[in-house]
């Protein structure tokens, strides 16, 4: 396979994961923010936060306000950070690799792309925001699927699966990160709106149910974090991700390296029970694990793209 | 009923559907009929469906602009097919199989010997001024004598319905996947009346590129490694290249995934490590494929190409320098071509041609321009020509200023009113001017394929002749149909 094939598949697997999960921070906080009390005002800074775009947001906008952070994350041309923008590299991806993805795959991505372009306008409005960002979650799921059902599962599949997951664990530790921040200091009698906190992590995670049949108890902080940065069968956990991205490593050529970093990083989440319970030192923590996915990602791009 | 044939105004026209007023050629009747029977609703949904088909499909072509960069255009497509029955046809391949023979014999010849020119057939001064002709591959062999593996050839229909070959594309052609993906929606949106007819299909093509190119590999092996070389998702035909490709089953490359190494062998780069390459469809200009040997600031090519070449380990498709035949002068000697080589009468017919560096042409040419269409010898997309009954007088004059700086550059011919059929404006059938590009393999060994019809091309302007996809062009499925040989 190419190296710059290898490289847009990645790339394009990467961008499809972000739009979703961008689609589910944002849906996630339109129903926390329904639920808080009149006078919290948790709003939409701490969305901004989690995706690490503060700096770009503010070259654009004044303000966290509802509608600003809405349009920079839906589809502001101006913005990098935007679910179409994340569509737009991934069909740019996908076009350039026509010749390697089905058919359908490319003609399901370039529709979504028309799509999410044509109605970004309801994802702003309260009422159609549902709808819409439902499509985006579903678009990114079905080229998943698609991709998982017709596409050869050779190494340029492999690729794709590595740009999905460490995507994907990338997202999950920034989610705990800033979310985490915002909480209340942590004691044993959580408020209820701690509980709904915490809940919403969970769910923008779409970890709710399954950290309830996981669990099978209240919402504490340390079982929730133990889930998603531990669990071995939630898809979204990081340490999930991360084993994912090593079956991917085993099948390819020249793995030593990437591996050991890899399992440098596995070894860390894995011991972190101590790490994870104060908040200044789950900080500390979630900077490492996200030193260690980009020392992975930049040892995938060296080793195989270049 | 919408689509009324008796109000279907050809006058004076040569219509490939419609014989005279009301009454249908011979193998058009039955979609005709079809056409007659559908309503305003039924036309607005095919239409609609067939617009809906090609926007998911993602059939594209890249326009420049300068406000916008480079845009991706939906491709325009009209849902109302070409008919030509197969006894017509059959002439018609026969005719550009021979020309195709006769003009690899021509190139071939050209960078060895130049018999032609010793025999006086052909002027060896038009060789001195030509841009495409490429002294770098004089004496070069490859495979079976072929340059031009791939052609592709416009034809056009006059009046009184004669078929010209209005030119040869040589290089680069472009247009084959559109004749495919047009099947593609067609079937999609009518497959009734693929039932009902015997439409010969068109879907072969990939796999007989396949197999064209893979007689090209210098290593006798099974599998050879055949890659599709794209400029990049810029050029104007990348929909075309990634279609390619994937059709085949091949790599597609751009220069910076290919390396040549000190053993003058092509690889390319992949995530186990260099691979070598055996063929390459090149779909990048010869000026741009080797810094080492033509454009020095070539981005897109690969240093050392030309010499992997020359050593016979890899092979080009379409040969560098087969270009040469592609210059609008250089076709008007294509019937003595055939002749000189084939000793054979050409099968069909050039648009007559004068040449503006021979004097008395020239002569004639600037006394008649306003009669004429001009065209620059080696442009291609329907740029920097001049049709001369439609221009102004400041345009005709600033042309013959261009004629007689550069005589050699210009060639003109007579104003073909190129044949019409039945395109959808408005949901009513209005007669748009169209032409034809089939598309020609040539293999090593001797086998010349030509597509089953090739792609249509419908000038969407009311009156205009133009009908290239960046100057408002649109397209038509081409349907062959078999009339069991009427």
């Amino acid at each position: 396979m190419l190296s710059r094939v290898a490289e847009n598949i990645y790339w394009m697997a990467r961008y499809i994961e972000r739009a979703e999960n961008t689609a589910r921070i944002i849906m996630v906080n339109t129903h926390l923010l329904l639920d808080m009390p009149k006078g919290e005002q948790l709003g939409w800074k701490p969305i901004i936060q989690i995706l690490d775009c503060q700096q770009p947001f503010l070259e654009c906008y004044d303000d966290f306000t509802g509608r600003n952070v809405l349009k920079y994350l839906i589809s502001d041309p101006d913005s990098q950070n935007s679910i179409l923008f994340a569509l737009q590299m991934a069909r740019e991806n996908a076009r350039t690799i026509r010749d390697i993805i089905p058919r359908e795959a490319w003609e399901h991505i370039n529709d979504l792309y028309q799509i999410a372009k044509r109605n970004a306008i309801s994802g702003y409005s309260k009422k159609g925001r549902y709808d819409y960002l439902k499509q985006v979650i579903l678009g990114a799921q079905t080229m998943t699927g698609l991709l998982a059902g017709s596409m050869l599962h050779d190494i340029g599949y492999d690729f794709l699966r590595m740009g999905r997951n460490l995507e994907r664990a990338e997202m999950t530790t920034r989610i705990i990160d800033v979310r985490s921040a915002n909480l209340l200091p942590e004691h044993d009698g959580l408020t209820p709106f701690g509980n709904i906190q915490w809940m919403s992590v969970l769910k923008s995670l779409t970890a709710y149910q399954m950290y309830r049949r996981t669990y099978q108890v209240r919402i504490r902080r340390p079982d929730v974090l133990k889930f998603l940065l531990k669990d071995k069968k939630f898809p979204r956990s990081f340490f999930h991700a991360l084993l994912e991205v090593k079956h991917c490593l085993l099948n390819l050529p020249r793995n030593e390296e990437a591996i050991i970093l890899l399992n440098d990083v596995g070894k860390k989440v894995l011991r972190a029970d101590q790490a994870i319970l104060k908040q200044i030192e789950l900080h500390r923590f979630i900077d490492a694990l996200q030193l260690g996915t980009a020392n992975l990602h930049n040892a995938i791009t060296r080793i195989y793209f270049q | 009923m919408a689509i009324r044939w008796g109000s279907y105004k050809i006058k004076g026209l040569y219509d490939e559907l419609i014989r005279v007023a009301g009454k249908p050629r011979y193998g058009s009747a039955p979609l005709c009929q079809y056409l007659r029977d559908l309503s305003d609703k039924e036309i607005e949904e095919y239409k609609s469906a067939a617009e809906m088909a090609i926007g998911v499909m993602g059939i594209t072509f890249t326009v420049y602009s300068e406000e916008e960069g480079s845009i991706d255009r939906a491709w325009p497509f009209d849902i109302i097919p070409r008919v030509i029955p197969k006894s017509d046809w059959d002439k018609v391949e026969a005719g550009l199989k021979q020309r195709v023979i006769a003009l690899n014999r021509f190139i071939d010849d050209i960078y060895h010997d130049q018999n032609i020119v010793k025999d006086g057939v052909f002027p060896a001064s038009l060789l001195e001024n030509s841009v495409n002709f490429r002294k770098q591959c004089v004496g070069i062999d490859p495979p079976g004598g072929i340059w031009a593996h791939i052609c592709g050839s416009d034809l056009v229909r006059d009046k009184d319905g004669t078929i010209y070959v209005l030119e040869d594309n040589l290089r680069v052609p472009s247009g084959v996947s559109y004749m495919l993906e047009n099947r593609q929606v067609m079937k999609r949106v009518f497959p009734d009346l693929f039932e009902n007819q015997n439409i010969m299909p068109v879907d072969d093509y990939p796999s007989k590129l396949y197999d064209m190119l893979a007689t090209l590999s210098p290593r006798a092996i099974e599998q050879p490694e055949i890659v599709v070389m794209t400029p990049g998702i810029y050029n104007s035909a990348y929909f075309e290249h990634a279609y390619l490709a994937q059709q085949m089953g091949a790599e597609l490359v751009e220069g910076h995934d290919l390396v040549v190494l000190d053993d003058n062998c092509v690889y390319m780069r992949t995530v186990d490590g260099l691979s070598r390459v055996d063929v390459i469809y090149r779909r990048i200009d010869d000026m741009f494929i080797d810094p080492e040997v033509f454009d020095k600031s070539s981005q897109l090519g690969v240093t050392g190409l030309i010499r992997a070449w020359k050593a016979g380990n890899v092979a080009l498709a379409n040969a560098p320098g087969a270009g040469v035949a592609d210059d609008k002068v250089v076709y008007s000697y294509v019937p003595d071509i055939i002749r000189y080589y084939l000793n054979e009468e050409p099968k069909i017919d050039n648009v007559p041609t004068y040449r503006c560096f021979i004097p008395e042409e020239k002569k004639y040419v600037l006394e008649h321009i306003a009669e004429l269409v001009v065209k620059p010898a080696n442009e291609s997309g329907g740029y920097g020509m001049l049709i001369g009954p439609h221009a102004t007088i400041k345009e005709r004059e600033n042309f013959k200023k261009l004629i007689k700086k550069d005589p050699r550059n210009y060639v003109a011919q007579p104003m073909v009113t190129i044949s019409t059929a039945p395109t959808l404006v408005n949901n009513r059938v209005e007669p748009r001017h169209l032409d034809l590009r089939p598309f020609i393999l040539s293999s090593p060994d001797d086998d010349v394929y030509v597509t089953t019809g090739g792609l249509t091309r419908v000038a969407l302007r009311k009156g205009s002749i133009v009908v290239n996809s960046s100057q408002g062009g649109g397209s038509k499925d081409t349907w062959i149909v078999d009339d069991g040989g009427h």
